[in-house]
């Protein structure tokens, strides 16, 4: 296994990001008519097929480059309001990474770090409100957990992903708190929160990109999608 | 030049409207809506929301307003790609009424008053009743009208409606205070349009004057008041403009705002 994750690896990400919000996008819509309002499969699909262009157009020679290629792309279209929040999420891990073109299991999970906190930042939620927070911070605890245990990257991802999907199920029984959600308050519970739901998916494909660079595609990370 | 207002909502219809609303009661000010997703439908554009910034950045500053939560997203995530020096010049107020605070706000913003005071013009859209130290000011207003003693004119109520009780400087301080009454005599009462007038008159004036009660400098506080024709309106000023304020609302009220 690789040490280290680089831009092509990050690439691979978010076109396998594209690919399974593509793939999940009526699951999403349908979480969200349950307790919100019905767009976040669309708004995502949207935004992450408008980062694939933007990644066809341009060639991002670091991790950093495309972290922030998809804020900005995030930002603009998707519209509501995983925009901002997965935005911001990319935005810090690009920041934290820097001008890096390896990242070894600390950065990464520093990275991973920066974006929940950027997602706290934005949208002021806590575990427990419902959100993509009960996804995310799992995920970050076993992404540092793992690296400080010594993990390679790849490790570290899967760490993350599978905290993330059972961070997403645990959002099942809760009473949202934050977002459109809380207006229904009581009547909320039942439903998984579809922004915990799309984060679960997008950890999910960061692992998976890296599992397949690290089988010896390597370089050819990128082309995988 | 003036503060700008950027107008971000969800749906661009709203943003526009809003705009659009404002705009007749602040002709002069610089009002940008940023409604909906770049492709026209609903939700929030990051690059709408950015260059709306740059378009209300008169130089003087820019207030932003949001409708829904994630209209505050969005918004903070293009302050965040602001160079400092700009961005100390943009404010958002995100939890007061769209459209009461965009109109108090303009209304504010066309007085040519600081961004701190365009902000606190948006903040007076927030509370629907007066503040608890307005109606104090007015309470300790009413000896005003039968001043003890010292008045040298007494209260000479003129011909019209119009009650007028100057009272000369309390002595050291020369603190100037005035009051007066007045009916409203045109039939809208004391409506958006006079109220706006009203406060936007008196923000320039060096004096505190209630209308009721209320700040009268808050065109949003006045219509809130909800007065009628054949209502009475009981100014009370404290300040070396108070007699200015206090004549230009018994007047404007005498003269039915115009509207006769």
């Amino acid at each position: 296994m690789a040490d280290t994750l680089n831009a092509a690896w990050a690439e691979a990400w978010l076109r396998n990001s594209a690919a399974v919000v593509a793939e999940h996008r009526k699951e999403l819509i349908d979480l969200d008519r349950a307790i919100g309002d019905a767009d976040h499969g669309e708004n995502l699909d949207r935004g992450f097929s408008a980062v694939v262009q933007k990644l066809d157009e341009s060639n991002p020679e670091t991790p950093g480059a495309c972290f922030k290629l998809a804020a900005m792309t995030l930002m603009s279209k998707v519209g509501g309001a995983a925009g901002p929040l997965f935005g911001t999420a990319y935005l810090r891990a690009g920041t934290t990474v820097g001008e890096s073109t390896e990242l070894d299991s600390p950065l990464l999970a520093q990275a991973l770090a920066a974006a929940r906190d950027g997602i706290v930042a934005r949208g002021k939620a806590e575990v427990g409100d419902k959100t993509m927070i009960d996804a995310w911070t799992p995920a970050v605890d076993a992404a540092t957990e793992a690296a400080e245990a010594g993990a390679g990257p790849a490790d570290v991802l899967e760490a993350a992903a599978v905290a993330a999907q059972q961070g997403a199920e645990s959002t099942d029984p809760l009473v949202a708190r934050k977002g459109r959600a809380s207006y229904l308050a009581e009547r909320s519970a039942g439903h998984r929160d579809p922004g915990a739901a799309s984060s679960a998916l997008l950890l999910r494909a960061a692992a998976d990109a890296a599992a397949a660079a690290g089988n010896g595609a390597g370089e050819a990370g990128a082309s995988g999608a | 030049m003036s503060v700008g207002l950027l107008i971000i909502s969800h749906s661009a219809k709203i943003a526009e409207g809003v705009c659009e609303l404002a705009a007749q009661m602040a002709a002069d000010v610089v009002l940008v809506p940023a409604g909906g997703t770049d492709d026209g439908g609903i939700g929030t554009s990051f690059e709408k929301v950015q260059s709306g910034i740059e378009k209300a950045d008169t130089g003087d500053g820019v207030l932003i307003l949001t409708d829904l939560g994630s209209a505050v997203m969005t918004a903070e995530s293009a302050l965040e790609f602001l160079e400092d020096a700009q961005r100390n010049r943009v404010r958002m107020q995100p939890d007061v009424p769209l459209v009461e605070g965009a109109i108090a706000a303009a209304v504010a913003a066309q007085t040519g008053v600081t961004l701190e005071a365009v902000v606190q013009g948006a903040q007076s859209a927030q509370t629907g009743a007066p503040a608890g130290g307005t109606q104090g000011e007015a309470a300790s207003a009413e000896p005003a009208i039968a001043p003890s003693g010292s008045a040298e004119q007494p209260a000479e109520p003129s011909e019209s409606a119009i009650a007028l009780s100057p009272e000369p400087a309390g002595g050291a301080g020369g603190v100037e205070s005035a009051s007066g009454d007045v009916e409203l005599i045109n039939p809208m009462g004391l409506h958006a349009r006079p109220a706006a007038v009203t406060a936007q008159e008196l923000t320039g004036m060096d004096a505190d004057i209630t209308i009721n009660g209320v700040d009268a400098k808050s065109v949003m506080l006045l219509m809130t008041l909800g007065l009628k024709q054949g209502q009475t309106l009981h100014v009370a000023a404290t300040g070396p403009d108070a007699r200015k304020a206090v004549d230009f609302v018994t007047g404007q009220a005498a003269d039915g705002f115009g509207e006769l």
